[in-house]
């Protein structure tokens, strides 16, 4: 790797300063680039890679590795899709995406705003990196970030937690942006609230991969953290985006459209119930304990999630 | 220089003791400091049997957790209760809400929303016509995940400010016979905690929140409220009174800002 650098060095001088910098490094942290481990990727469609996140909560253990999160290689740059639930995660991520290109890192696109998708940011953080989100997106960190990270601190322990930073991005979208990788683009899409309020999705043209972040759960039970009758609304919208196959937020990689469906058939379940009991005059607790039950068995989590979601659903609803 | 070093080393010996120190007491309990706050030290009596809290041990979305208030004073008891406040004892603003109940309304159960910031006891003070407190506590577990005490849907939020609804509920023990009515209070309100910052300006936006909810039916008081940036967004209340026949029924609520929200609804008085 340095011998290569070293050739294409423009002068003898830098050429000279990186050797001694590489030396200065080895003798220090020996090893110090073996032992940065790495994030398990699959190059899921040519130049588009993905890490598979754990169903799972975000804990110590797994250093909030739950989220699906990426990276895009164009011909000049790399664009990154989430950064993960720990700077830890992200540095893995990096170190993935070194130990395939050295483009530089151009974009990190934040899919929404919850932890497991934007704690690892601080691991891209530099001049050469912009990040970019939902225009609601720095409205939504600004509001929720410091508690999130007091929540995470006691689940997650200190040493994961004291090195995140809420970073906003500054590149936002309202409507649609594309963006340019170098004979690739993204074609970025900022929706209406859904699954949280500020909800992006990725359109890589090139292989037809949506990167639809919480918008798209499989398996793990859907998160409602934003309004429920949009999801539901725009759920045709979202199946038209012109993509082969989709990088949902959590859940393996899986044909578009048909993707949408387990999802839709538990959030009109989670709407229908809701309605049915808000009109026989049933209070919000009960809706916790009872709407959607029908689709327990069908999702994992569902007991971390549905009684929240119902409880989302139910003020919101009950607005009708 | 040698003092200098010694003040440092010294110093450094305090703090490690002090963090040890800290480390080796109980957590602290914000409630006796509470007492004294909001309730001028007076002395508090166990409240088992005067009034119930009711919210779920796990606080499934910390921006919505509902609690039921319920008076557990029988029927025959000569006590009436007349103000029942709720202290969420680790929220940034811990008192929060105080209900004043009409004296002729005799409303037995109170319903509503509120936010819980972290793992908290929270705390029901209920003031009964012999002037005594009687208190009862219950704790709730903040969730993890993506919840948080803030809105989900801020532009929604602010579409709806000032709306009012009203409903009235039909319970099969509460026939027109016993008097007894359920309803239910909402406002449109994004309840704001004041605490979020202005990405543009760098400066904190103002708390704005509603702090006065009065309810009459007819000319005659049945509930108010004084509430804080702890009730949920969109407050929303849903109590059980005894009707006194009357034939409509009006809240008004006035927020931080100096908004007045008014309304009036006609009663069922078929008692269903």
């Amino acid at each position: 790797m340095w011998r290569c650098r070293m050739k294409r060095s423009a002068n003898g001088t830098n050429c000279r300063f990186a050797l001694v910098a590489l030396l200065a490094v080895l003798l220090t942290s020996p090893d110090a680039r073996a032992q940065q481990p790495q994030l398990s990727i699959t190059e899921i469609a040519p130049g588009l890679f993905v890490h598979i996140g754990a169903i799972a909560l975000m804990t110590r253990e797994n250093e909030g590795a739950i989220a699906n999160i990426g990276f895009v290689v164009g011909n000049d740059a790399v664009a990154v899709i989430d950064t993960g639930g720990s700077v830890r995660e992200g540095r893995e991520l990096l170190a993935a995406i070194r130990a395939r290109t050295d483009k530089p890192i151009r974009y990190v696109i934040n899919t929404h705003g919850h932890p497991d998708h934007v704690f690892g940011n601080a691991a891209f953080s530099g001049d050469a990196t912009t990040f970019v989100g939902h225009k609601n997106l720095p409205q939504a960190l600004s509001t929720r970030g410091p508690y999130y990270l007091d929540a995470f601190r006691r689940i997650m322990s200190d040493h994961l937690i004291d090195e995140v930073r809420i970073i906003s991005p500054t590149l936002l979208v309202e409507g649609s942006l594309t963006l340019d990788l170098g004979a690739r683009s993204l074609v970025l899409r900022a929706w209406p609230a859904a699954h949280s309020d500020s909800d992006l999705t990725v359109l890589d043209e090139t292989t037809k991969t949506l990167f639809a972040g919480d918008l798209v759960f499989l398996d793990h039970v859907p998160v409602m953290d934003g309004s429920i009758r949009n999801w539901l609304r725009m759920m045709d919208d979202l199946g038209r985006q012109a993509a082969e196959r989709v990088v949902p937020g959590h859940g393996p990689v899986s044909q578009w459209p048909t993707a949408l469906a387990d999802e839709r058939r538990y959030l009109e379940t989670l709407a229908a119930d809701v309605r049915a009991l808000i009109k026989r005059g049933a209070p919000i607790s009960v809706a916790a304990d009872t709407a959607a039950a029908s689709e327990r068995s069908r999702w994992q989590l569902f007991d971390d999630y549905n009684a929240r979601n119902a409880t989302a659903a139910f003020s919101e609803i009950e607005w009708e | 220089m040698f003092r200098l070093l010694c003040t440092l080393a010294l110093s450094g010996v305090l703090l490690t003791m002090g963090a040890s120190a800290l480390g080796a007491a109980e957590p602290n309990d914000p409630w006796p400091g509470l007492v004294q706050d909001i309730f001028n030290n007076r002395p508090m009596n166990d409240g088992g049997d005067v009034i119930a809290i009711e919210m779920p041990y796990r606080a499934e979305d910390a921006a919505i957790v509902p609690v039921t208030l319920r008076s557990k004073l029988a029927p025959d008891d000569s006590r009436r209760l007349q103000k029942i406040t709720l202290v969420i004892d680790q929220n940034p603003a811990p008192m929060a809400a105080k209900f004043e109940i009409g004296p002729d309304a005799r409303v037995s159960e109170i319903s509503t929303r509120v936010r819980v910031n972290n793992y908290t006891n929270v705390h029901a003070v209920a003031e009964l016509s012999d002037g005594g407190l009687y208190m009862v506590k219950t704790y709730v577990k903040a969730s993890g995940g993506c919840s948080a005490p803030a809105a989900k849907n801020a532009e929604e939020a602010r579409n709806r400010l000032g709306q009012m609804k009203y409903r009235q509920f039909t319970r099969a023990d509460q026939g027109p016979s016993s008097g007894a009515r359920e309803a239910q209070i909402m406002i449109g309100h994004p309840n704001n905690s004041g605490l979020q910052m202005d990405q543009i300006t760098h400066l904190y936006i103002p708390a704005f929140f509603i702090d006065q909810l009065q309810l009459w039916q007819d000319n005659s008081p049945v509930l108010s409220m004084e509430g804080g940036i702890s009730i949920s967004e969109d407050p929303n209340i849903r109590f059980t009174y005894i009707s006194n026949g009357a034939k409509n029924f009006r809240a008004e609520a006035k927020d931080t800002s100096g908004h007045v929200f008014q309304k009036e609804w006609k009663i069922d008085d078929s008692g269903s």
